[in-house]
């Protein structure tokens, strides 16, 4: 290790002020601050000794994000296996020619090539990200003179986990592109952007090329034939003619769904996987409870009463909370999206009411609006958008409550007596 | 029938957002979201605005202005235009006394925006709404008020984004209102979530 710190050293007064690269200064400050401690310390009052800074808060993310990743290269393989026993056929492209030339075959049961099969879906994905919104953030951070953080390699792995596997390279660097400069860059980096640029990617995507983004095609690395189709369980329960009835009745179980080894996007079909990562974030106070607690009162109460008003013609009704709370994007829209530190809502009870909102409008999407079967991306970029106007308001109150705490004559935490005894 | 009028109400306040789905009444959604407090002020101003003309402006086209309403074989449905901003343009004056009188700061704050209601595009917008799709008289009072809800929940919302932005570092070629149409886009991506709903 001291090696690499020495090679550090003797190339850094080429990037200082002076030096040959003064205007890289931020491409050499990213490698040295991630493999050491950043060296800015506190000169003037008020001395910081908590480690918990920018960057070791992101790093606790996309460690919570690591095992999403690996689910996410076994399932997108396990899926693909599944739909060829069940009739669908090979896909048509480079990663299954790559496939088939290293000689190995579509096997369920086979976790091993499952899971190479799906990581060659996932990987030029993951690096497609990488390369391209790396770069769009690394010249701002030359040209604007501010630091590559941490905070896009949150960005990276939560955009390329949120990708279903079929999508087309091309798109996913203009996804990036578009997330990283006009969600993130043009408010000037990190911790000032209004909206999680993750999610502006792949809005930004849904809205451009749905056919990429949706539908019955794309969730599954295989192509679809009379006798598969890869939709996913949440467009099953929303098909009139199939509804609740269908996805209970087609062996499709809660477990399943929970464990998830299900279509749909890349890394949010599992649960369970999505609650260890909270687990991790609430342990470690990076994500916030309050969030994801609000996130979860607001679907249960929304489902709960979209289920006693009921009707005819629209079987999303029926669909109890448990099942919301399992399908789609929820679980990883809930602990690692709605949770942004920047984007969230700030004070407290902020918080809470953000949360809440967030699940009645992912209910409300998935069930009421026909256009869009999954609604947790867009719930979340909804309530985005009014949290400042959320912690205006919570702030407001606070305000008022002190002053009036103030005219009545007791100042904050100051009992009767202990202002007499002054 | 209540049915009816809360499908109406969310209808125009959030799937057809004067703001953000129309980009309509642009003018003052951009100039006045500087402070949330005038912002509230504003979209106040035009919920009861809208509230007004629109219900007033169907009862005068269905019971005067359209085709064969006063006599029969006579339509004066060319009158509309002028009409409905006659209507406007008087409710606006009432709002302008009334916040002169009552809450000076408040006309201060908004300046020529308030009077500009009167030409405020979102405004005549619900009125030819009403008359493309239809509306009377109760109809129109519940889209005039959704549509104004929905102008002031847009505008608050921008409002507090932009309060929030002091502290973003905005290239210097975008700060002021090159920013502001970029976050107004953002927005309508959000508010996206909404298309498609039929109710």
């Amino acid at each position: 290790m001291d090696f690499l710190r020495d090679q550090l050293d003797k190339l850094e007064h080429q990037f200082e002020k002076g030096g040959k690269y003064e205007a890289l200064f931020p491409l050499f400050e990213a490698p040295d601050t991630i493999l050491y401690t950043p060296r800015t310390v506190t000169k003037a009052a008020s001395h910081v000794r908590d480690k918990l800074d920018q960057k070791r808060m992101m790093i606790t993310v996309v460690a919570a994000l690591l095992p999403i990743c690996l689910f996410a290269c076994w399932n997108t393989g396990y899926q693909a296996a599944l739909a060829i026993g069940q009739g669908a056929a090979p896909l048509h492209s480079w990663q299954a020619w790559l496939y088939e030339a290293m000689g190995m075959g579509y096997d369920a049961s086979n976790p091993v090539t499952c899971a190479i099969f799906g990581a060659l879906f996932f990987l030029p994905v993951w690096l497609t990200v990488g390369l391209i919104g790396g770069h769009v953030e690394a010249a701002f951070s030359v040209i604007r003179k501010h630091e590559i953080t941490e905070g896009f390699l949150v960005t990276w792995f939560l955009f390329a986990l949120s990708l279903p596997p079929t999508i087309p390279l091309w798109m996913v660097g203009v996804g990036i592109a578009v997330g990283v400069l006009l969600g993130k860059e043009v408010f000037g980096g990190v911790g000032m952007n209004v909206m999680n640029p993750a999610l502006v990617s792949r809005a930004f995507l849904f809205f451009a090329y749905p056919a990429a983004m949706s539908g019955d095609a794309v969730w599954v690395a295989a192509e679809n034939t009379d006798a598969f189709t890869g939709a996913t369980w949440l467009a099953v329960a929303a098909d009139a003619n199939q509804g609740m009835e269908a996805l209970n009745a087609s062996g499709h179980l809660l477990k399943d769904s929970f464990l998830g080894a299900i279509p749909g996007s890349m890394g949010e079909t599992s649960t369970l996987l999505c609650l260890v990562g909270a687990t991790i974030l609430i342990v470690t106070k990076i994500g916030s409870w309050r969030t994801m607690a609000g996130v979860t009162i607001g679907t249960a109460i929304m489902a709960w009463t979209l289920n006693g008003i009921g009707s005819d013609t629209n079987p999303m009704f029926a669909m109890g909370p448990e099942w919301h709370m399992v399908l789609g994007g929820w679980a990883f829209g809930m602990v690692f999206m709605a949770t942004d530190p920047v984007s969230s809502a700030f004070t407290d009870t902020g918080k809470w009411i953000y949360g809440f909102f967030i699940g009645v409008f992912v209910v409300l999407v998935r069930v009421v609006n026909p256009g869009y079967p999954e609604g947790m991306m867009l719930a979340i970029l909804f309530m985005n958008m009014f949290a400042p106007l959320i912690d205006h308001f919570v702030v407001q109150a606070n305000v008022k409550r002190r002053q009036e705490r103030y005219a009545a004559g007791l100042p904050e935490g100051q009992s009767a007596e202990a202002k007499e005894a002054h | 029938m209540f049915e009816h009028y809360l499908s109406l109400l969310v209808k125009a306040t959030f799937i057809e957002n004067m703001a953000l789905a129309f980009f309509l009444g642009m003018c003052s959604f951009l100039a006045v979201s500087q402070k949330v407090k005038t912002a509230i002020g504003l979209g106040a101003a035009v919920v009861f605005v809208l509230t007004v003309t629109c219900p007033l402006n169907a009862a005068l086209y269905h019971y005067v202005l359209k085709e064969g309403a006063l006599i029969e074989g006579v339509d004066l449905s060319f009158l509309n235009f002028l009409t409905f901003i006659g209507t406007i343009a008087a409710a606006v004056q009432v709002v302008e006394m009334a916040l002169e009188k009552f809450a000076p700061a408040l006309h201060a704050a908004l300046g020529v925006f308030l009077p500009l209601i009167a030409v405020n595009c979102a405004i005549l917008g619900a009125s030819l709404f009403m008359v493309d799709r239809d509306y009377y008289v109760v109809d129109s009072l519940f889209f005039g008020f959704g549509s104004g809800l929905g102008f002031a929940l847009a505008i608050a919302a921008l409002a507090a984004i932009r309060e929030k932005m002091r502290y973003s570092d905005v290239p210097p070629a975008l700060r002021g209102l090159g920013i502001t149409f970029i976050v107004t886009g953002l927005m309508a991506i959000g508010f996206m979530m909404f298309g498609g709903i039929s109710l």
